[in-house]
């Protein structure tokens, strides 16, 4: 078991030292485009040019650029925007990090408590009209574009209802941090985090129930049922722990997704400074740095999650040890 | 054994509601198990056994099922009796093993603890005695090193292994009756005879009786003290052991017993030695359902021949060999 955890942690390291090399060359290694002019942004004049030629070493071989740039972006951390001067790129990031995080966090906690809920009730009343409004609601929880439904709450709760007392208590938008104040931190997070997660609610609730329906016909079951067990223990302890482990792989990756920057489109509509609302702005300024570091961080997040997952899928299936 | 009846299954009849009308599978089963004795049920793939089995569990979850007849443990009628307390008869009085030990365990929990979950679910134990008590099973099946075996996960026993794992679990509970569905099919031949040996030494230590499903006469010449031989969802003969393998009467029968060269023999033949297959539950002839295989067959088997019992030999053929 340690030594699968090893292994992959080795692993781990190889993928992300590989995406930088790789997110490395497309910006600065793509034939036919010059490397300062890009970073540098729009119109930048020959004196911004030279300087950034001068400190990215432009003018020396790839390997040596390659380590210039990780030292710029780990090390020394002063990669700065030449779009906005002096801008610096890796604080920038480092504080939009809370704020993705404090939203994907919120939001995975009430999907997949409320996936459990929709699924296991489904499975449970298998083929009876509950049955079918719950996957009924579950469908068009995730046909609906989470922008729009991002839009359609703050329509609701910033304007056409705001002063009504179902809603007066929801803040403007934008972002509290938690070291500020945790009601307000919650306040400014409840409607997004419930945004956010009603399409996973619909397809998570939607894959559970089928992973328990399929389950449910499996030897092992007729094993628990025939232990005596009640149907509740054969769906909550052999049922739904089996499914679970499809159910854990699937969440890793849309946990990494989203945190490493998936969550652009409700970030900007909902007006929280995270990690996709900087690379949202990055891109319509085509700001390279920014956008470089944005990839970088975003890589490393869906990574990092994606081997945390591995881990835990040792944890939960004994034949993946 | 002392004779007293344990089970007893009347007129059992299993059928299927399907798109093409009513699909009978099981079409009137009548045989009673004692206390303290092995019964096995033997008959070619198809023909019912595992329904039969199933409906007298209560364990047939397909909705479209039709159970009719009556199936009385201990006198209280199975098929009527409210969930809840068929649930804990159900791994308590009558346990239930199954033909492939592969997939019966749920392979994210020891098979310590699935023993364990039973017993708590049964009887009012605690997590320590009543890992324990399954320590102490696992020991009883001859797993040399019992405590070490609780700790692992089905996927890292052998088939014969997870098969001990499932007795051990059976009889968790002290069951009167033990329901073995082909326990020993999925498994290799000298794990076979393993698995029946300890099933025969444990109806002696636990004096749990057996209703033992098989295709195979071996196995029921090696186990069973009666036998129930089942065609095509019908008794076609039944009686003690003996009388039945020294006297067959029913042309099914003789022909499953003509593979078999002695009762005490080196090598005990599976079966069918008979030519051509039992008919699929669609087509199974409205008359003898063996009559389209069988040599002494003539007009009179077009009608459905009766179960008659004579000195507890039972035989349903117009032509059965005169004893
Ligand atoms: N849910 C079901 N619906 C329709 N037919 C079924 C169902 N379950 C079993 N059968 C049919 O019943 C027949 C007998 O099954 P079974 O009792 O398993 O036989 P055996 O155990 O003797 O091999 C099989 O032909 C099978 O196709
Ligand atoms: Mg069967």
């Amino acid at each position: 078991m340690i030594l699968v955890m090893v292994r992959r942690l080795g692993e781990m390291v190889f993928v992300l030292v590989s995406i930088s090399v790789l997110v490395f060359l497309i910006f600065f290694a793509t034939p036919g485009a010059d490397p300062a002019a890009r970073l540098a942004g729009r119109g930048a004049t020959p004196a911004t040019l030279a300087a950034v030629r001068h400190s990215f070493g432009l003018d020396k071989p790839l390997p040596v650029q390659y380590v210039l740039m990780m030292k710029h972006l780990f090390v020394t951390q002063d990669l700065t925007s030449f779009v906005n001067p002096g801008e610096k790129v890796v604080p920038a990031v480092l504080q939009a990090v809370p704020v993705t995080l404090s939203l994907v966090f919120g939001a995975a906690i009430i999907w997949v408590i409320a996936a459990l809920v929709v699924g296991v009730l489904a499975a449970w009343a298998r083929d009876t009209v509950l049955d079918r409004l719950l996957m009924l609601f579950s469908l068009i929880g995730v046909s609906m574009p989470v922008f729009w439904l991002a839009e359609v709450a703050n329509l609701i709760t910033q304007a056409r209802y705001h002063d009504t007392w179902l809603f007066s208590w929801v803040p403007a938008l934008g972002y509290v941090p938690l070291s500020v104040s945790v009601v307000g931190w919650f306040k400014s997070l409840v409607i997004p985090w419930t945004v956010l997660a009603v399409t996973y609610i619909g397809l998570y609730g939607r894959v559970l129930r089928s992973n328990l329906v399929e389950a449910m016909n499996e030897d092992y079951i007729r094993t628990a049922r025939a232990k005596g067990l009640s149907e509740r223990q054969i769906i909550l302890r052999h049922a739904l722990r089996m499914s679970l482990i499809t159910l854990v792989s699937m969440f890793g990756l849309d946990f990494g997704l989203l945190a490493g920057g998936g969550a652009l489109l409700i970030e900007v509509v909902s007006g929280l400074p995270g990690v996709g609302e900087l690379t949202y702005q990055a891109l319509q300024n085509l700001d390279l740095p920014f956008i470089m570091a944005a990839v970088l961080y975003g890589a490393v997040f869906i990574v990092v999650a994606n081997t945390v997952v591995d881990m835990l899928y040792a944890v939960i299936d004994p034949r993946a040890r | 054994m002392n004779g007293e009846t344990l089970l007893e299954v009347d007129d059992l009849r299993v059928s299927f509601r399907t798109g093409q009308g009513v699909l009978p599978i099981v079409e009137g089963v009548s045989f009673v198990v004692k206390a303290g004795e092995i019964l096995s049920v033997v008959g070619e793939s198809g023909s019912g056994k595992s329904l039969t089995a199933l409906a007298i569990m209560r364990l047939i979850t397909d909705p479209n099922a039709v159970i009719t007849g009556s199936v009385r443990f201990r006198g209280q009628d199975l098929l009527g009796l409210p969930e809840p307390a068929m649930r804990s008869l159900r791994g308590g009085a009558i346990a239930m093993i199954f033909q492939d030990p592969m997939t019966a365990l749920t392979p994210a929990y020891t098979v310590g603890a699935q023993i364990v979950e039973q017993i708590m679910a049964h009887r009012n134990a605690g997590r320590m005695a009543a890992r324990t008590r399954a320590i102490d099973l696992l020991g009883a099946m001859g797993i040399a090193s019992p405590r070490d075996i609780a700790g692992r996960y089905p996927h890292q026993l052998s088939g014969g292994m997870r098969q001990r794992v499932m007795i051990a679990m059976a009889l968790s509970c002290d069951p009167a009756l033990l329901i073995a569905d082909e326990p020993t099919t999925a498994l290799d031949v000298t794990v076979q005879a393993q698995i029946l040996e300890l099933i025969l030494r444990l109806r002696g230590e636990f004096g749990s009786s057996v209703l033992l499903i098989t295709h195979d006469m071996g196995v029921v010449a090696k186990v069973a003290d009666r036998v129930v031989v089942m065609y095509a969802g019908a008794i076609a003969e039944a009686g003690a052991t003996r009388a039945l393998f020294a006297r067959p009467a029913h042309p099914y029968t003789i022909g499953l017993l003509g593979a078999i060269p002695r009762l005490r023999g080196p090598r005990l033949v599976r079966l069918p030695a008979i030519p051509g297959a039992p008919p699929a539950p669609h087509d199974r002839p409205s008359g003898c359902g063996f009559a389209p295989r069988c040599a002494a067959a003539t007009g009179i088997c077009a009608a459905h021949p009766p179960l008659i019992t004579h000195d507890g030999h039972a035989v349903a053929c117009f032509h059965a060999r005169a004893a």
